[in-house]
């Protein structure tokens, strides 16, 4: 079967969150024609749902602040195996990324002299969050997307990418997709294709990540030969929601520890204070006194340990929950209410700062967070690893095939501070947009294989010839996202994880049994066997690549080598597929930080 | 854990009206929103069932439906909060063409924006290309900018919904976001003419309908819709000020 139509562009633009917004801005200015597909409809992607804000070295608020010291906080965050160049690009390149918004109708909250307003977040020295209440995300994509409209690119709303289209030389070429509304299969042609797909939250079963966090991108990439890197590397966010049931996993804000929210265990003891890693110690207070004094904007008194980064943050809530030390649903409590012992009005205040946080709350669980301490434990939130990506242009190990945002991988390293992932969409997605026009000016158009899109619709229809006798895909997704929560999860041992890819190949069998029924159009059942996939592969390189890294390091932690190990702290785990598609893990070395930055990492360390 | 029963519009082409109710009977647990009982019976009884969600959690807009009649996000209401000793009915928005069962085909929404003239800033006030602005000043566009564009304002705005007006009216959700535009302190632009004219502001006579129902409790009526007006109606049919240009 042929696709029902073909569309050409200089640049195609697969994913609509952030990155994706800002790579289409860029490449639109460059003057060349841009295609921008989005698995959802515009404006609805995940980059919606973040909160605090996004992390820019501005210095409004303590002009202490530099690009030097965001770059030093980022490779400490990240346990010093980032990609030393996309964490100084991002430093330096942030602040001009967060200004320009403003001018295309972006409204941050102000500071008293009018300037955009900055908070603290985990793991950042100086307050350097630019944000609008708890609503960040929001603003950053309606702004985007707003820009976006008025600049002639044609947006693809609610379409799926099947497969990642290569010409005769192995360069990039195009992707074949299917529109949900009607399940026509569309070619799209393109000299250059950027991936900003985001993350691969759904291969787990509590996750704040919204349906389309399949991991796509990362498959995509992966299946046409890209290389993938520090997929071991997953940020379990410490604080979700734990109940009621349904809600298990949505994100309760970091904006609620940086506004003074405290973690307190079920004996009522504020048990962060027990457990405070040594090369953070110089930077965190001492008692709860001054931690408080350090959320009100003292500049002489430090963060309290609640505002440590969060792989830390996770494994200590995980900690108090198998000790027993738990509350009620299984998590700890997070308490912002208490804030009324020190400010008059608090509940105004707490509603004024933290709108979104105290609605969820109020209309998801009837409480009142103004009250009433929060139930929270970690949910998978974000991946660190993804598509291995030149620093400067984004472009992957494969030529024409350029990656932005959560699915690229290099400037978060182990682990990833809170608000640098919006400042990362929008420096590298301008770099990606960028970088993909100009190859595109530079390329002529490649050619589509007629086959490879003929044998991707036909294996992707498979389901429909087994109908209702098949495997249920709801099912196996629900089989899957068991394994991976907890044979992959927060804390790993080698005999789980072998499991756990035994289960993979399992689930590949039980796959190629999958039926659905009915007709394509908006059909969920077809499409959650498409994103199946997708899941699968970027499931096994997670355990795989788990598996390969025998230390401790980050987001990923092993109950079998608790300890980080120095001579882990010299490469990345790299995955690609070998000779018959089977996976390939092996090593690949970091690159060596030149000796201005290695000094900027140490003048730092104090 | 108790059961009850959903009524749910299926549709059987995209031609208007052309569908039927569906019944299903499900267990509903503590805590459960109405797009967890769809997922569920997507997942055991009608995997082609067609919704259309993002992030359940009410901050993306996507899962806007009909419940038992009113105008909701279907994350956001909570299965205590209905009648279940009663079927519950769950429609998609009416004012807009179907698509398949929930999902209905909101693009028009896409092509309205485009309409409205864009945000065109002042110079920057300071050398590095920053501008001052007060958080007072800001306040009232925050307000706007919290819509996560759910449409259930267009759903449920008359002059669409029953006077089909999609050609002339853009409706409660475009007059939010040229409210935004309009009253942001750095914005040049203007777009008075335009919001009489095009966009038939004048259409609306503010029954309040579209405030009733926007989940993230924006005062649309009040604070945009009426101030918007009043620059029309200062503008083209103050007295005085047509006076005024008389002479000019």
């Amino acid at each position: 079967m042929p696709a029902d139509a073909t569309y050409t562009y200089d640049v195609l633009i697969v994913g609509a969150g952030g990155a994706g917004l800002r790579a289409a801005i860029e490449a639109a200015n460059a003057g060349v024609t841009v295609g921008l597909i989005c698995k959802s409809l515009l404006g609805k992607a995940h980059t919606v749902m973040a909160e605090g804000g996004m992390a820019a070295a501005m210095a409004n608020n303590d002009d202490r602040d530099s690009w030097k010291v965001h770059f030093a906080d980022t490779m400490r965050g990240g346990q010093y195996v980032n990609n030393w160049r996309m964490a100084e690009l991002h430093a330096k390149e942030a602040p001009d990324r967060v200004r320009e918004l403003e001018g295309w109708g972006a409204v941050f909250d102000r500071t008293a002299d009018g300037r955009i307003n900055q908070r603290n977040f985990g793991g950042h020295r100086y307050p350097r969050l630019a944000h609008v209440g708890d609503r960040t995300g929001l603003e950053l994509i309606r702004t985007l997307q707003d820009h976006t409209v008025y600049l002639g690119v044609t947006v693809h709303m609610e379409h799926t990418v099947i497969e990642l289209l290569l010409d005769g030389s192995g360069r990039a070429a195009g992707v074949l997709a299917y529109d949900r509304e009607k399940g026509r299969f569309h070619v799209f042609n393109a000299k250059a294709v950027v991936l900003a797909t985001g993350g691969v939250g759904r291969a787990f079963k509590v996750t704040s990540n919204s349906w389309e966090g399949t991991g796509d991108g990362h498959a995509l990439a992966f299946r046409a030969g890209a290389e993938l890197i520090d997929m071991e590397f997953i940020q379990f966010h410490p604080t979700g929601m734990v109940w009621p049931p349904s809600v298990k996993g949505i994100l309760v804000t970091e904006g609620v520890r940086g506004e003074g929210g405290i973690l307190k265990n079920s004996e009522g003891r504020r048990f962060m204070f027990d457990d405070i890693p040594d090369n953070y110690k110089p930077q965190t207070a001492s008692d709860p006194e001054e931690g408080w004094r350090y959320v009100q904007g003292d500049k002489s008194a430090r963060r309290p340990p609640e505002l440590l980064t969060r792989d830390h943050v996770a494994r200590c809530i995980n900690r108090e929950v198998k000790a027993g030390r738990g509350s009620p649903h299984g998590g700890v409590f997070l308490d912002i209410a208490w804030i009324k012992e020190k400010i008059a009005g608090s509940e105004e205040h707490i509603k004024r700062k933290l709108p979104s946080m105290y609605h969820q709350f109020k209309e998801l669980a009837d409480l009142d967070i103004t009250k009433t301490p929060m139930e929270v434990g970690p949910t998978t939130h974000y991946i660190m690893g993804g598509i291995r990506v030149d620093a400067d242009s984004q472009m992957s190990t494969i030529h024409g095939l350029f990656a932005a945002g959560e699915c690229a991988s290099g400037i978060n390293g182990a682990n990833r501070l809170g608000g640098n992932s919006l400042s990362d969409l929008i420096v590298f997605g301008k770099r990606a947009g960028e970088y993909a026009a100009q190859y595109a000016r530079d390329n002529p158009q490649p050619r589509i294989d007629d086959g490879a899109v003929e044998h991707g619709i036909a294996t992707s229809i498979e389901p429909f010839a087994r109908g209702t006798a098949g495997e249920n895909p709801y099912t196996l997704q629900q089989d899957l996202q068991d394994t991976m929560q907890s044979l992959v999860g927060i804390v790993r041992q080698e005999s789980e994880m072998r499991e756990a890819v035994d289960r993979i190949e399992g689930y590949k069998e039980r796959l190629r049994r999958v039926g659905v029924s009915g007709g394509r159009e908006y059909h969920s059942g077809w499409h959650t066997a498409i994103d199946l996939r997708n899941l699968l592969v970027v499931s096994e390189a997670i355990a795989r690549s788990a598996i390969e890294r025998k230390e401790s390091r980050g987001g990923h932690f092993r109950e079998d080598y608790p300890e980080k190990d120095p001579a882990c702290a010299t490469f990345n785990v790299s995955t690609r597929p070998g000779p018959g598609g089977a996976m390939q893990v092996s090593h690949v070395p970091l690159p060596p930080m030149p000796d201005h930055l290695k000094a900027v990492v140490e003048e730092q360390k104090s | 854990m108790a059961t009850a029963t959903f009524k749910i519009w299926r549709t059987h082409s995209s031609a208007p009206g052309d569908g039927t109710y569906q019944t299903f009977q499900t267990e509903v647990s503590e805590g459960m929103v109405v797009l967890d009982v769809v997922h569920s019976i997507q997942a055991q009884q009608a995997p082609d069932l067609a919704v259309r969600w993002n992030c359940k959690a009410g901050k993306c807009g996507s899962c806007s439906a009909e419940i038992n009649g009113n105008p909701r996000l279907m994350c956001m209401t909570r299965m205590s909060q209905l009648n279940l000793s009663e079927p519950v009915t769950i429609e998609p928005m009416r004012t807009f063409p179907p698509i398949k069962d929930l999902v209905t085909d909101v693009s028009w929404n896409f092509r309205v924006k485009k309409g409205i003239k864009k945000f065109k800033p002042r110079q920057p006030d300071a050398p590095d290309g920053t501008w001052r602005m007060a958080q007072r000043d800001v306040d009232r566009v925050q307000e706007f900018r919290k819509c996560i564009e759910c449409f259930l304002c267009q759903d449920v705005c008359h002059v669409l919904r029953d006077h089909n007006k999609h050609d002339e009216f853009i409706g409660p959700r475009f007059f939010v976001y040229a409210a935004n535009l309009e009253m942001n302190p750095l914005d040049t632009e203007d777009r008075v003419d335009d919001l009489k004219d095009a966009h038939n502001i004048g259409y609306c006579n503010i029954t309040k309908c579209c405030t009733k129902v926007c989940p993230e409790h924006i005062h649309i009526t009040d604070n945009a819709i009426i101030p918007l007006k009043e620059r029309v109606v200062s503008r083209h049919y103050d007295p005085v000020t047509r006076l005024l240009r008389m002479f000019k």
